[in-house]
């Protein structure tokens, strides 16, 4: 019994750091030559650019909602003019970094483990290590990157989008005044509410980047190996995102 | 007579494994392996499924790391090596795995090319010349724009084994390489590999369960049983051995996957 749960433990510790080693590794082959930029390139498109239409369309039906909400809340005190200034604060600092992270996750951080997962199982890894090429090297660390670049740029889209769709609804449908929606936001938020979601992202990226490789590069060769290892990715990647952002907030506010 | 696997390194070996062993979890599969390669011939390792041989294959080729035990490679102790050292052992050496692990969003030549594309400075003639070459060889001229899903299984073999023979390695290593093939497609394949390591000079090691196929075309026989070299000598050699485990695997009984169980759970 004390041994099984001893075995347990170190097993589950070896796992921790194997998770941990995977990470320190990309980026330490981030750094290291040979650099191979269209990699990079090439992830930044599948990861950031074609995520772009969803993330845009997320963010205006989220400031939409937010528009709707705002006003209805904010009516009751009969506080309308603080709509603009709600909802960019809310989009900026919490909702834009989380909610795009999440629609990179579902759409890009999938694919991305359910492709190393298919990888590692028809053995396409190992023949990258046979033939001399580092598969972190080759495989993880430009997805790692193309994570630090895209995330932060596709949260600053989301927030842009959500807002205006904020004041088309807010402002264009229910009748909030015009003027405060766009004066309470350039009075009350500064550029430490922008870090702060900028830094968030940064993080989720780092964060989506390294739980769905790692899940697809540590896929099972099974049958059911690719499916497990993108439902993992998912899961854990969408948990990850929601857990440190109740801690950075605690940290950074 | 046979030889077997007391010998010391024999010269002339570009490869020499000695008392190689690894164990997973409670199963010791590697169980003291002796195995020497002489240059410029095919060497074969049989024996049932589940004996070990893709895992030897595996610590041969620098995926896997012995518990101990040595692998000299052209001269060069690879057992501990890392990095850098490890590649430039890794370039001398191509290998052909089960199901071709061909990278499936590329087509054949960029399959093929991938080993100059990434390793080497060669310009874009070049390079198409060489894969032009090395595709004539297998057989796949005009083959270029496929991708693998659109070919047959036999010919993503050989379009695996035009990638292996890029960059001109010394050592060809080949897993299984006709597993889900047809008897006809079989010795295609076997052929295939006489032809290019004749035509290229190189040492093979493969890895196969066709007996008795691959007596016809290889040089030696290495018969691997409960984690360790049975049998490992020329193909005459082992076939007059009268080993009493290499008959039972050569008429299809040998319990293969319960041995080294039963083995290491003593």
């Amino acid at each position: 019994m004390i041994e099984r749960l001893g075995a347990f433990v170190i097993d589950r510790v070896a796992a921790l750091g194997a998770f941990v080693i995977f990470l320190a590794e990309a980026l330490f082959y981030l750094a290291a030559p040979p650099y191979k930029p269209r990699l990079a390139i090439r992830q930044l498109r599948s990861i950031g650019a074609e995520s772009f239409f969803l993330v845009g369309l997320i963010g205006l039906f989220t400031g939409m909602v937010l528009g709707l909400q705002g006003y209805n809340t904010l009516s009751r005190f009969g506080s309308e003019g603080a709509l603009g200034t709600v909802v960019a604060l809310v989009l900026v600092r919490e909702l834009g970094p989380v909610l795009a992270a999440l629609m990179v996750t579902a759409r890009a951080g999938s694919a991305m483990a359910a492709e190393l997962g298919s990888m590692q199982a028809t053995e396409q890894i190992d023949a990258l290590s046979v033939m001399a090429i580092n598969p972190v090297q080759y495989l993880v660390s430009p997805r790692v990157l193309a994570g630090i670049v895209s995330f932060p740029l596709l949260t600053g889209l989301f927030d842009v989008i959500g807002i205006w769709g904020g004041w088309a609804v807010g402002v264009g449908l229910m009748g909030a005044p015009n003027g405060p929606f766009f004066n309470g936001i350039k009075q009350n938020m500064g550029p430490h509410d922008i870090a702060i979601g900028l830094y968030k992202a940064l993080v989720f990226g780092v964060v989506v980047m390294w739980v769905c490789c790692y899940k697809g590069y540590n896929a099972r060769r099974m049958a059911t190996g690719v499916s497990r290892a993108t439902t993992e990715a998912v899961v854990l990647s969408s948990v990850l995102i929601l857990v440190w952002d109740y801690f950075l907030t605690s940290v950074l506010l | 007579m046979a030889t077997t696997n007391q010998n010391a390194g024999a010269p002339g070996a570009i490869i020499s494994v000695r008392e190689l062993r690894r164990r997973f979890g409670r199963q010791q599969v590697l169980n003291g392996v002796n195995l020497d390669c002489p240059t410029g011939q095919i060497t074969t390792i049989v024996g049932p499924s589940g004996c070990g041989k893709t895992v030897l294959l595996k610590h041969l080729n620098l995926l896997l790391r012995p518990d101990s035990g040595t692998i000299v490679i052209d001269g060069v102790d690879v057992t501990a090596l890392g990095g850098r050292l490890q590649n430039d052992v890794r370039e001398k050496f191509g290998m052909l795995f089960q199901a071709g692990a061909l990278f499936d969003s590329m087509t054949v030549f960029d399959n093929v090319a991938f080993p100059l594309v990434e390793l080497t400075r060669m310009g874009k003639p070049e390079i198409a010349d060489r894969v032009g070459e090395v595709l004539a060889a297998v057989g796949l001229k005009g083959m270029e724009r496929k991708f693998p899903s659109e070919m047959s299984g036999g010919m993503q073999k050989r379009a695996a084994l035009a990638r292996a023979l890029i960059r001109r390695p010394k050592i060809l290593m080949l897993d299984e390489p006709t597993t889900g093939l047809d008897p006809t497609r079989t010795h295609q394949i076997h052929e295939l590999v006489r032809g290019t390591q004749r035509q290229f000079g190189l040492t093979a090691v493969m890895v196969s369960h066709d007996v008795p196929a691959v007596f016809e075309f290889s040089d030696r026989i290495a018969f691997m049983h409960q984690g360790r070299m049975a049998l490992n000598g020329t193909v005459a050699e082992v076939r007059a051995a009268n080993n009493e485990n290499f008959e039972l695997f050569l008429a299809g009984r040998a319990s293969g996957i319960d041995e080294p169980l039963a083995a290491a759970a003593r």
